[in-house]
C-alpha cells in the first residue's frame, strides 16, 4: 500500500531522487503533490503550486487530475530541455 | 526494415556516417535518408549575447521513461508518415561545447516523408521526452528553461504540449 514518489532535475537537487508514501484511496496526481507540500519547507517550494511542473504516471506523462493506484510511480519535474 | 535498436540513450558518442549506412543497410527500397544532429552550443560565442560562456552541458534523464516515450514518439511517426527506419540517439552526462547531443535519423523512400519525419520527431522530443539541460557556466551553473516556442513548434502537427508554458 504504497506510492513511489521520483524527482528530477532542480527537483531532485531540493528534495533528493524520490520517497515512499502511503497510498490513499481516490487521490489524484495534484492531491498527492499538496500532500507531498505538507512534508517540510523544502517540499513546500521545490513543489509549490506555482512551481511550473510536469508530472508522470508510472513512466508517461499525466495531468494533474490522473488517479494515482496504489503501487505506482509518479514523477514530478519541470518543464523537459532536451534535444 | 532494420532490426537493430530505434532508440539508444547513452554517454558515449556516435558514429553519423555508421548510423545513417545502418538505417538503410539491406533495404532497397529506400531513396532518402534524412539526419539532424544536435550540438551543443555557446549561446555567448556569438557576441550578441552578455551571458556567461556555457562551458559544459550536463544531460539528466528519467531512466525507464526517456526509451518509452522516444519508442512511443517513433510509433506515432511511422503511423503518420510512409517512413521505412528511424533512429534516435540521445546522449546525457557531462558534454562539453561542440559535442554532439541528439541524433534523430529517419529512412523512407523519397525525400519529402523523411524530412517531415525528422522534424516531427525533434519536435516531439523537445517538448515530451524526459531530458533536463544544466548549464555549467563561468558565473555558475543553472537549469535550461524550456522554451515557448517549442511548444508551438510541436503544435504545427496537430499536437499541444504545455512544456514551455507549464504551470
Amino acid at each position: 500500500m504504497s506510492v513511489q514518489v521520483r524527482y528530477f532535475a532542480s527537483i531532485r537537487e531540493s528534495l533528493g531522487g524520490g520517497e515512499s508514501v502511503y497510498f490513499v484511496v481516490g487521490e489524484t496526481v495534484v492531491d498527492l503533490r499538496r500532500r507531498l507540500q505538507s512534508r517540510s519547507s523544502a517540499h513546500a517550494e521545490a513543489l509549490g503550486d506555482g512551481k511550473a511542473l510536469r508530472c508522470a504516471l508510472n513512466q508517461t506523462l499525466c495531468d494533474a487530475d490522473a488517479l494515482v493506484p496504489d503501487g505506482a510511480e509518479v514523477a514530478f519535474f519541470p518543464p523537459v530541455t532536451g534535444g | 526494415m532494420t532490426t537493430a535498436p530505434r532508440v539508444s540513450v547513452q554517454t558515449a558518442d556516435f558514429d553519423l556516417a555508421a548510423e545513417v549506412r545502418a538505417l538503410h543497410a539491406g533495404d532497397a527500397g529506400v531513396g532518402a535518408v534524412v539526419s539532424f544532429v544536435g550540438t551543443v552550443r555557446d549561446g555567448a560565442g556569438a557576441g550578441a549575447s552578455a551571458s556567461p560562456r556555457v562551458a559544459m552541458l550536463e544531460l539528466e534523464h528519467y531512466p525507464g521513461m526517456t526509451e518509452q516515450a522516444i519508442e512511443r514518439m517513433i510509433d506515432a511517426a511511422f503511423s503518420r508518415f510512409d517512413i521505412r527506419a528511424a533512429r534516435v540517439i540521445h546522449r546525457v552526462g557531462p558534454l562539453p561545447v561542440h559535442a554532439r547531443i541528439v541524433l534523430v535519423a529517419v529512412a523512407s523512400a523519397h525525400r519529402g516523408q523523411a524530412f517531415q519525419a525528422c522534424e516531427f520527431l525533434m519536435d516531439y522530443l523537445k517538448t515530451q521526452a524526459p531530458f533536463w539541460k544544466k548549464e555549467h557556466t563561468s558565473e555558475g551553473a543553472r537549469w535550461v528553461d524550456a522554451r515557448v516556442s517549442d511548444d508551438e513548434a510541436l503544435a504545427r502537427w496537430g499536437l499541444r504540449s504545455d512544456n514551455g508554458a507549464a504551470g
